[in-house]
């Protein structure tokens, strides 16, 4: 049954989402039923701590511990009186990631159904959607669904007469990759320049408007009604390996086939290019692919048979981050392709610290200079110095150590191209322009 | 370089009460006034295309936050306007799927119609280009966004065909109201 082996997307419908009646009819907000009728608070986190739900995000971190570093204050703490919030993540903008979009606007009531379960977990009575501006049609969809659970008492006072409460909003924001980052998020949320905070203290304590707040992302949070509703077990049984339930793994780039797909956590990148994406388009060859997003590091034709779950991928020497597989093929240069990626990353720096904003800067400028055949054999020492520069430990964030996983990789992997760009005094992918 | 005046337009003269209700319901949501400074910028960008100095100064004292404080908020984010724009702002994808699919190719056609650059408005004042980081639409690259909407599978030939659509539909209302 489609519902046991594709929790997250066996209901999703891109032309007509299911409205909450219909949503109800398949099984929708049995979940959250589930929790806020039968389970305390507590018990909820216990389930998903016992899940091993693991954030899709990106970071793989696990949802309950994350959870659990919200603090429950006693009754006679004055900050018993507090808020605190629950944000979804939905401001997808890593390059080559489009997982979370589906499920935003081909299952909208789904993620509401999770957010109810996650704030009542977490003690939370005011949630905020943060989604990116450019998903328009994402922005009708989950409004349109929010104000449906309104009328049906899923949202607002005393949901189903259980005595909980929760307001949610949809908050579409005005762009930059910066905002992915969680605290960055938050103070985009607050109507600031989305520079990230310093951490600690970190959001689960002191977060929107200084107050306990859980970010998690779309993907993660719709794990939710289901393993309340199948139960912990069924959960773990999905995957064969100790990362649980599925993942929705996409490819792109020129392959056959592209697009996306649930499939049990741990299918293999070749199972999801050949099976899925159907190989390489006509006449074209693998020459390498970024496992999870731009920010990750290289994988070669010979990691087809790596499973992509957290700790089989980081053997690999990558990391699983989004998913998405963004290939590259053997008429694309790889020089060019990762200057693209540091013109993104140079372009979406925050601005915030220096190792990133000059940083990203001078990487694309040697970069320029090798794909225009003018660089030197000193450009590849220099691009080095950067990629330890810019690592994690000498930035405020994550945004330039991200910048420098493909960087480096590239440079480890595609040697003979940098070199022979080098040697030639041209690109030799567009020899002639 | 614009000059920010320092006497502001008081934001009921100059601010519509559509643009006003907006706003505050998105205070209403918040916490804080000025935790609704972007979807108040995007409030008055939706109504009037993008946000003049005179907006900026009318939203900030309506938010009672200064000025420059929205200014940097304002300018941080790409889908802020601050400079007019055209009627339609073209916002291509210049990621990596994209990159990887011919986008220069859909990119330079564009240019090389509109007669434009980057960052510039074509004479009639109906299109303005713009870059944009990854759009999520990476199975169906090269892609764009014109508004609201998305186009996909983008060919030198289908994107100036969508824009030229777009030329003909204001044409068509032009033609109808006298």
């Amino acid at each position: 049954m489609k519902a046991m082996t594709h929790p997250l997307t066996h209901l999703v419908n891109l032309s007509a989402p299911l409205n909450l009646e219909q949503y109800s009819e398949l099984g929708g907000y049995q979940g959250a039923k589930t929790a806020l009728v039968e389970h305390s608070p507590n018990e909820v986190l216990e389930i998903v701590k016992a899940s091993n739900l693991k954030g899709r995000g990106g970071a793989g971190f696990p949802t309950g511990m994350k959870w659990s570093f919200v603090p429950n204050f006693e009754a006679n703490d004055p900050r018993v009186q507090d808020n605190k919030y629950l944000v979804c993540n939905a401001d997808e903008m890593e390059p080559g990631t489009f997982k979370d979009r589906l499920l935003l606007e081909g299952v909208p009531h789904q993620l509401i159904e999770a957010m109810i379960i996650a704030a009542y977990t977490i003690g939370a009575n005011k949630a905020y959607i943060f989604l990116r501006g450019e998903y328009h049609l994402a922005a009708k969809r989950i409004q349109k669904a929010i104000d449906q659970a309104y009328q049906a008492n899923w949202l607002g006072t005393d949901i189903q007469h259980t005595g909980f409460h929760l307001e949610l909003y949809l908050h579409t924001s005005a762009g930059r990759y910066i905002c992915g980052e969680e605290t960055a998020l938050i103070n985009a949320l607050e109507g600031k320049r989305a520079n990230p905070r310093a951490k600690p203290p970190f959001p689960q304590v002191a977060g929107l408007f200084g107050k306990p707040t859980i970010v998690n992302n779309v993907e993660t949070l719709c794990n939710l009604p289901h393993i309340l509703k199948n139960g912990v077990n069924w959960f773990k049984e999905v995957s064969p390996n100790s990362d649980a339930g599925t993942k929705i793994y996409g490819a792109c780039g020129r392959v056959k086939n592209p697009g996306l797909w649930e499939l049990p956590m741990g299918a293999t990148i070749g199972q999801v290019l050949n099976d899925h994406a159907g190989g390489m388009s006509d006449g074209l060859k693998l020459k390498g692919l970024l496992p999870g997003g731009a920010s990750t590091d290289f994988l070669m034709p010979e990691h087809l048979d790596v499973p992509m779950d957290y700790d089989s991928i980081a053997k690999a020497g990558s990391r699983l981050g989004t998913g998405g597989l963004i290939v590259l093929d053997d008429q694309n240069c790889p020089v060019a392709m990762v200057l693209n990626l540091l013109q993104f990353f140079a372009q979406e720096s925050c601005g915030w610290c220096t190792p990133c904003r000059d940083g990203t800067p001078w990487a694309v400028e040697i970069l320029t200079r090798i794909e225009n055949g003018q660089g030197s054999i000193e450009d590849i020492d220099a691009l080095l110095n950067l990629c330890d520069f810019m690592w994690i430990g000498k930035t405020h964030c994550a945004l330039a150590p991200g910048a420098v996983e493909p960087l480096k990789s590239a440079l480890k992997y595609f040697n003979d191209d940098f070199m022979q760009h080098i040697e030639q005094g041209c690109c030799p992918y567009h020899r002639g322009h | 370089m614009n000059i920010i005046k320092t006497i502001a337009p008081h934001p009921s003269d100059y601010l519509t009460a559509t643009e006003l209700a907006e706003i505050d319901h998105e205070v209403s949501i918040m916490e804080t006034r000025e935790a609704a400074g972007i979807e108040a910028l995007k409030v008055v960008q939706d109504h009037r295309g993008w946000v003049s100095d005179d907006s900026l100064l009318a939203i900030a004292q309506y938010l009672k936050m200064s000025t420059a404080e929205l200014e940097g908020v304002a300018t941080f984010y790409n889908l802020i306007y601050r400079q007019q724009v055209g009627q339609f702002v073209i916002h291509i994808c210049d990621s990596i799927s994209c990159h990887l699919n011919g986008f220069p190719v859909v990119l330079s056609a564009i240019k090389k119609h509109l007669n434009i650059e980057y960052g510039q408005t074509t004479a009639d004042g109906l299109f303005t280009l713009l870059s944009n980081v990854c759009l999520g639409g990476c199975d169906k690259a090269p892609v764009m966004m014109i508004g609201k909407n998305h186009y996909e599978h983008l060919t030198a030939e289908s994107a100036i065909a969508a824009i030229e659509q777009l030329k003909k539909s204001v044409n068509d209302v032009e033609g109808v109201s006298p």
